[in-house]
């Protein structure tokens, strides 16, 4: 198709089109690097993001439960009456908030990755088995997941953690299961796609067995785009985490995590800025580094993929 | 034309049956409302007696037919918690929402809207750059904080609006930008990819070869048919936009459905759950429905059946 078109116009127009099609290639070849590299920068942030959390007990100034009567309400160090043992302030019992912080990314970041790797799974076998068998195991398996997307996944995992009542595993398993839809909404796409190939066709008159063919054929082509949804999953399931726990329906205190920090120190805000902002700061960090990320994975690994 | 609407009807009846299933086996099966409602040390007889009274002691077949039966004509039962039917106590919260949701995603159109076009005629440009810098930085904001922020700035710092609150324009200015900024840099993106591929097509190149104008080739020509996936992913993204509406009435205090449905479920007032889930998921479900009207009438491709 195009090598008939660029063969009957060879006309200076079809020229200039063709130079103005280099050129927009080169810029988005050239954007793509500038995205890449701000992957690049986003994971060396993020690492340190995840050292300082898998690190805390050995990094943190002050003992993040430890209660300070006498310093609360603490400004940051920067300001006037702020107190340079505490660089971010205190919160409203004069618990030191960089030590909160740091412990508080702990959470949300177990939370983020064990949720994202229990959603794949489940997606991923129900995307597989729908795109990959059809017929009613493909119309059951996409009405759920027709109803699942439809309905918004906060109320959902509102309801469930009500019933179920907050704690870390409720949590993990909530929104591991209400996030399945997405994968399997693109896997069974993809499936459906590959399974017509040729390849897969080979597989079959030589007679492989169905997982075979499922796991060693399909899924190895699947694997790109399982893990650019992903990765910009968990910045999605840290953000829930955080509303969860900024309502009090996930992580209780006194342990810290970004979320119900946030929901504390809203009460304080009147007077107390610092106490509602780092922990929210926190969170919007990461997961802008988690995007980034994500973003440059997209680039990297299929620059023609769509999400 | 026909069979797809009736496609579309069969689809959307499968959809709420099916979030009224979800709803009821989250709220019956996980958990046990008597044991909610009862002090704890109540004995065993009145247990079985509140179980009886609220017909829990049936097999949960009979429950559901029975709770879908008096749905479909409006009766959600009464609320636990405050006497009244739950399907009133929904219906009043309901208008707040509708108009928080409508507010949110005229704000998301003002900034997506001149922002996507103008990075799509620029590419590669400054605008088109902030336009990257904003999606990026808008889809990792967690609207919660956002909204604290803009408490804590606006309300209490300038004292410019107020923090909580409804009734007056200014209580919507900041929850309407908040679920605004939650809308926009997808709708950006959508507008700005959709023009993109629109200004490259064949019939923008006969209306500037007719001597159009710039500008009327961009409005008539090429916004017109860019609309076309904006307004369809913007319809399949509304159950996001009410999620990001219960987020943004929860912060401002908001007295609609979702702050209500936080509440209940605070209280373990399962039957305005109920109906407040499926209320919500009828609403997403026919907006979804009309959208895909919209799209069809407005796209002959469709309507023809191509």
């Amino acid at each position: 198709m195009k090598a008939v078109s660029a063969e009957t116009k060879v006309d200076l127009a079809g020229l200039g089109e063709a130079q103005a099609l280099a050129v927009d290639e080169r810029g988005a070849s050239l954007r793509r690097l500038g995205r890449l590299r701000w992957g690049l920068a986003a994971a060396g942030v993020l690492l340190v993001i995840v050292a300082s959390a898998v690190l805390a007990p050995w990094i943190v100034p002050h003992d993040p439960l430890a209660v300070n009567i006498r310093h609360r309400l603490a400004p940051p160090a920067w300001m006037e009456g702020g107190d340079a043992r505490h660089f971010l302030g205190t919160d409203q019992v004069g618990r030191d908030l960089v030590s909160r912080v740091i412990y508080g990314g702990r959470v949300s970041l177990v939370i983020g990755v064990t949720a994202v790797l229990l959603s794949t799974s489940i997606g991923v076998l129900l995307g597989l088995g729908a795109g990959y068998f059809g017929g009613r195991s493909d119309w059951t398996i996409m009405t759920l997941v027709n109803v699942m997307l439809t309905f918004p996944f906060v109320l959902l995992a509102l309801a469930v953690i009500a019933v179920l009542g907050p704690s870390l595993v409720n949590m993990i398993i909530v929104l591991g299961v209400a996030g399945w839809p997405i994968y399997a909404r693109v896997v069974r796409a993809e499936t459906m796609a590959i399974r017509e190939r040729e390849f897969v066709l080979a597989g079959r008159a030589l007679g492989m067995s169905h997982p075979r063919i499922v796991f060693r054929q399909i899924v190895p082509n699947l694997v790109s785009a399982i893990v650019v949804i992903a990765t910009l999953q968990v910045a999605q399931v840290i953000i829930l985490e955080s509303f969860l726990s900024f309502l009090g329906l996930g992580i209780q205190p006194p342990t810290p995590a970004w979320g119900n920090m946030l929901g504390e120190g809203r009460v304080y805000m009147l007077n107390s800025w610092w106490i509602a902002t780092f922990p929210g700061l926190a969170i919007f960090v990461t997961t802008l580094m988690i995007n980034l990320i994500g973003n440059a994975l997209r680039d990297w690994l299929d620059p023609h993929m769509k999400l | 034309m026909k069979g797809y609407i009736a496609r579309q009807l069969v689809q959307l009846v499968v959809v709420v049956i099916g979030i009224s299933v979800l709803a009821f086996v989250i709220l019956h099966v996980l958990g046990d409302p008597v044991l909610l409602l009862l002090p704890q040390n109540a004995g065993k007889e009145e247990f079985e007696r509140y179980r009886h009274l609220l017909g829990l002691d049936q097999p949960l077949y009979v429950q559901y037919w029975k709770f879908l039966s008096s749905a479909v004509v409006g009766d959600f039962g009464k609320s636990w918690y405050a006497d009244t039917p739950a399907f009133r106590l929904v219906a009043e919260r309901m208008p707040p929402t509708i108009y928080l949701t409508l507010a949110g995603l005229g704000v998301a159109l003002l900034i997506a809207l001149p922002l996507g076009v103008l990075a799509a005629l620029r590419r590669h440009s400054a605008v088109d750059m902030l336009c990257t810098v904003l999606a990026v930085a808008g889809q990792a904001m967690p609207i919660f904080w956002l909204g604290i922020m803009l408490i804590i700035i606006f309300a209490v710092r300038l004292r410019a609006l107020p923090a909580s609150g409804y009734g007056t324009w200014q209580n919507f200015v900041m929850p309407a930008f908040c679920l605004g900024a939650f809308l926009a840099p997808l709708t950006m993106r959508l507008v700005r990819s959709g023009l993109i591929e629109v200004m490259n097509m064949e019939f923008i190149k006969t209306a500037r070869a007719k001597g159009l104008g710039e500008g009327k080739v961009v409005i008539k020509h090429a916004f017109r048919n860019a609309c076309i996936p904006v307004i369809t992913v913007l319809g399949l993204q509304f159950g996001q936009l009410l999620g990001g509406a219960v987020v943004t009435e929860t912060v401002f205090a908001w007295p609609g459905v979702a702050t209500l449905t936080v509440e209940s479920i605070r209280n373990q007032d399962f039957p305005v759950v109920q109906c407040a889930v499926i209320l919500l998921a009828l609403v997403i479900v026919v907006v979804n429905l009309v959208v895909d009207l919209i799209v069809t009438f407005i796209d002959p491709r469709i309507r023809t059946g191509a």
